[in-house]
């Protein structure tokens, strides 16, 4: 588990679905400022069939982190995403908290065929 | 993450090797430490990163690191399988800890009233405890009322590293803990840890209620007061 941060042990969660055959991509938070809600280290895992465990934000970026996840699947490049936000353009982007935080997207195993 | 070393990270918590997780920025190269050869600033800071069971970014030289810890889960030791520990258990697990039930009474410690989801131990709290080897991430907390079975716990938990130790009692029936534990030869430092009466002060009346008590008391002995908190 990201013992650091909460109980839900996403890796796992993530190497199941990886087991059954699925394709499966890793989010994780690598830095935050300001008042994200998510420490550091939380994860999110996403699979290509839609299946969803965890979070990397209250669920104001994990719409966009998913996309990007699945992104990574279909290339097998990882990517460093860059949420940073000012409270006044807040709505746009769906980061109602005024925090900014780094997501380290990358695909779990390699890509298949 | 490359699926050799997801497998490694697996086996590692699969026999609760703690272990951080070590991923290169931007490009997503990854090592374990402690097993993969790394240069000593970075495995230090990795060690560090373990301990403080905290994510950190380090840059060293022209590389930037993100070092994720992956501990063994938090462990909580509930001596007596007692009504309260029945609320306890299912409260206890989703904030992340291991829970081991121990009581030698096999009416009490069964997996019908504890579920099927905690390690039961029928063993005196002595052995048990003795066995169970409480580290500092570890919580005690003892149920029982009973002498017989709380003291023998209380004195391999005070004098082990865990972070929480609590008791059930009131404070008559601390006061007589508290003599009787000297009187084993346990000293007034050691005595000092008990949390006694257990649990933070909510007036809490119902098995449920002193359950969430307890457990906001070693969430508060775990990550720090409010005091610490304005500290850090």
């Amino acid at each position: 588990m990201s013992a650091a941060t909460d109980s839900e042990d996403i890796l796992a969660t993530a190497a199941g679905w990886k087991a059954e055959g699925e394709r499966v991509a890793i989010a994780t938070v690598v830095e935050t400022w300001g008042s994200s809600p998510r420490p550091a280290g939380s994860r999110l895992a996403v699979t290509a069939s839609g299946r969803i465990a965890g979070s990397v934000s209250g669920g104001c970026i994990e719409g966009a982190v998913a996309e990007v996840a699945r992104e990574t699947m279909e290339t097998g490049v990882p990517q460093l995403l860059d949420f940073g936000i000012s409270d006044e353009r807040a709505w746009e982007v769906g980061l109602a908290c005024g925090g900014k935080l780094k997501v380290f997207v990358e695909p779990l195993g390699e890509r298949l065929g | 993450m490359k699926s050799d070393l997801l497998d490694r990270l697996m086996a590692a918590r699969a026999a609760k090797v703690p272990l951080a997780l070590l991923t290169r920025l931007p490009d997503g190269a990854q090592l374990l430490v402690p097993g993969d050869a790394v240069p000593e600033a970075l495995a230090a800071e990795a060690r560090a990163a373990i301990d403080a069971d905290a994510a950190r970014n380090v840059t060293i030289g022209n590389e930037t690191w993100f070092i994720a810890p992956e501990n063994p889960p938090l462990r909580l030791i509930i001596v007596g399988a007692v009504h309260i520990a029945q609320a306890l258990v299912p409260m206890a697990l989703p904030l992340g800890f291991a829970v081991n039930v121990v009581d030698p009474r096999r009416a009490f410690a069964t997996e019908e009233r504890m579920g099927d989801r905690v390690t039961i131990s029928g063993d005196w709290p002595d052995e048990a405890m003795a066995a169970l080897k409480p580290d500092a991430r570890t919580a005690v907390v003892t149920l029982t009322h009973d002498p017989k079975l709380d003291d023998p716990a209380l004195e391999v938990a005070l004098r082990s590293p865990a972070f929480y130790v609590g008791s059930l009692g009131s404070r008559k029936t601390h006061a007589k803990r508290v003599a009787r534990l000297t009187e084993a030869g346990l000293t007034e430092a050691e005595i000092a840890r008990i949390a006694a009466p257990v649990g933070l002060d909510i007036g809490a009346v119902t098995a449920p209620e002193i359950a969430v008590s307890i457990l906001a008391q070693i969430v508060s002995a775990r990550r720090g007061g409010p005091k610490k908190r304005a500290e850090g």
